[in-house]
């Protein structure tokens, strides 16, 4: 018997987390790639926190910020009618931090691969900067774009500490893969666990054979 | 165009003021870090002067006083760089189409089919640019940026990067190119043989500081022009008018002010047709008797004009007098003492080696 909604959820979860964070990730992927700013480290050192955090102190403060009591928090309640706390809302937001590094680290390094040379050569061909991201710049790193939305997909799935701060287990609402082993391994219930748990294995361990096949050259920091 | 700039960048700056003539072919030379390739950047816009201006006809491409800057993207120039700068996801047919739909303007002078055929890149069309010659992809490179239909082309050393051989089948393309579509061109070299036979104009750059600026002959023959791997080779060009070839011999003779030369046979200049001879000074030496029993065919009868010694060099340089036309000789000033050269007086050039510009 194989539980749907766990799964369907965190599908759905890292759908929404890869696309937001690939609209976000990009431009401060460019910025940091392009920047001679002297904040460029500090940003890189922000971005990289969800690394070496562990997800109960990076879920802490977002359950602190995203709750009714915080600014942030407030402000959704009275927009939507709906907390961030313990919504698959809240999930994403949440998710798109924790996973920030996975997107843009790989971008990144994909646009400094690029370098300055196609930028340059197609501005004296008369294309804006825009024009010359989208159809030279995009193109050529189309390597990074796939590695970073695989593992930003895959490390989304993989989420346990800040999705059960943020989230909780709500069945049906947060409850997504990795929660639902945990409370099954609670309840002693092996067997629902052993789909599962198998099941994101095989899954985790398909997904990161598809990227380094795809890209042998570029060593994703996973961590 | 009229340059004035002042930029400063790390521990180099550069400080310039300059009208490069708006037809023929600018070169920029000088040796490394003296600034040539900031200065094509600065006009292309990649980098920022500190102050001055960039004015090329009415428009205003920089002026550091009303703060008026024109993005790279909306200057009327063609780029060529020094590396590789074709785009590797398009071939060679998109990355011209690339150019030429973004066109500000058209030109009947200048079409996507006559590039094509001028730089002969037909066979090359569905090529992917890594599978390209060093020299094919600069010719490509070139294409794209006249299809920008510009009103500058700045080459940056164009052929360096070339062996010797792609240089020479790439060579006869980029001068053909430069001569019918008309476009006036800043072209950054260190070969005196591209600046010989590309360039109108020569302005030396020296620490980011105009060394001096004047038509290609004066300057070559003036100055002690350093290349960037240091070397120095002053040169004279001079005009010469095939009289004659010798398809037995294998010889071309060339007349020059009433006296002959002979080079490798070029069947192909017709008879009475003018040519630019370039002759390095270090191939000179002089000699006060017409020598005979010797190897060297090329003797000249020539009167010296001037001599040029500067203490603590070895070598100084003797300008010789051939009618209208100026040769400069370098000798060691040993030789020149041993010899007791002076000006006025009439003696034999003997010239080991001739190139020729068409």
């Amino acid at each position: 018997m194989i539980e749907l909604a766990p799964i369907g959820l965190s599908l759905a979860l890292a759908g929404v987390t890869t696309l937001v964070l690939l609209l976000i990730g990009t431009p401060l992927a460019w910025w940091l790639s392009q920047t001679r700013s002297r904040f460029k480290p500090a940003i890189e050192a922000i971005t990289a926190l969800p690394l070496v955090l562990p997800p109960t102190v990076l879920g802490f403060y977002l359950l602190i910020a995203l709750s009714p009591n915080a600014a942030i928090g407030q402000f959704w309640l009275t927009l939507t009618g709906d907390t961030l706390t313990f919504s698959f809302t809240g999930l994403v937001v949440a998710s798109v931090i924790y996973s920030l590094p996975f997107m843009v680290q790989p971008l990144q390094a994909a646009f400094e691969r690029v370098g300055r040379m196609p930028m340059e050569a197609a501005a004296s061909l008369r294309a804006k900067p825009l024009d010359a991201f989208l159809t030279i710049v995009l193109p050529l790193s189309s390597r990074g774009f796939l590695v970073a939305s695989v593992l930003t997909f895959a490390h989304t799935i993989g989420e346990f500490g800040v999705v059960l701060m943020v989230g909780g287990n709500i069945p049906g609402r947060t409850q997504v893969i990795s929660i639902a082993v945990f409370e099954h391994v609670e309840s002693l219930e092996y067997a629902q666990a052993h789909i599962l748990a198998a099941g994101l294995l095989v899954f985790s361990f398909v997904t990161l054979l598809a990227v380094y096949t795809a890209n042998r050259r570029l060593a994703p920091h996973v961590g | 165009m009229d340059l004035a700039l002042r930029h400063t960048k790390g521990d180099f700056d550069l400080d310039l003021s300059a009208e490069i003539s708006g037809s023929g072919v600018t070169a920029i030379m000088g040796p490394n870090g003296a600034g040539k390739s900031t200065l094509l950047r600065l006009i292309a816009g990649f980098e920022t002067p500190a102050q001055g201006h960039i004015r090329f006809g009415n428009a205003t491409w920089f002026d550091g006083e009303d703060g008026t800057y024109l993005k790279p993207w909306q200057r009327p120039v063609g780029m060529v760089f020094q590396g590789d700068s074709l785009f590797a996801h398009l071939d060679v047919a998109g990355n011209l189409a690339f150019a030429d739909t973004r066109a500000k303007r058209r030109d009947n002078a200048l079409t996507l089919s006559g590039v094509i055929e001028a730089l002969d890149l037909d066979p090359l069309l569905k090529q992917s640019p890594a599978t390209l010659s060093g020299g094919e992809r600069q010719r490509v490179a070139l294409g794209r940026a006249l299809l920008t239909r510009p009103d500058w082309l700045l080459l940056d050393e164009p052929l360096t990067a070339l062996d010797r051989d792609r240089r020479e089948n790439t060579l006869p393309y980029l001068r053909e190119a430069l001569r019918s579509f008309g476009i006036p061109a800043l072209l950054v070299s260190h070969s005196l043989d591209d600046v010989a036979e590309l360039a109108d104009e020569v302005l030396v750059l020296s620490n980011g500081r105009k060394q001096s600026h004047g038509p290609v002959d004066t300057i070559l023959a003036r100055y002690d022009v350093e290349t960037a791997d240091g070397r120095r080779g002053s040169s004279s060009l001079i005009s010469a008018r095939v009289i004659r070839h010798d398809t037995n011999r294998q010889l071309t003779h060339l007349e020059i002010d009433g006296q002959r030369l002979d080079m490798p046979l070029m069947d192909d200049v017709g008879v009475g047709e003018a040519l630019r001879l370039r002759i390095r000074a270090r191939d000179v030496a002089l000699a006060l008797k017409r020598p005979e029993g010797t190897s060297i065919r090329n003797i000249l009868a020539v009167t010296i004009a001037d001599i040029e010694t500067e203490n603590g060099l070895p070598f100084g340089h003797v300008v010789l007098r051939l009618g209208e036309t100026h040769i400069r000789a370098r000798l060691t000033r040993a030789s020149i003492q041993d010899l007791g050269l002076k000006p006025g007086q009439n003696v034999f050039a003997l010239i080991r080696s001739v190139s020729f510009d068409r």
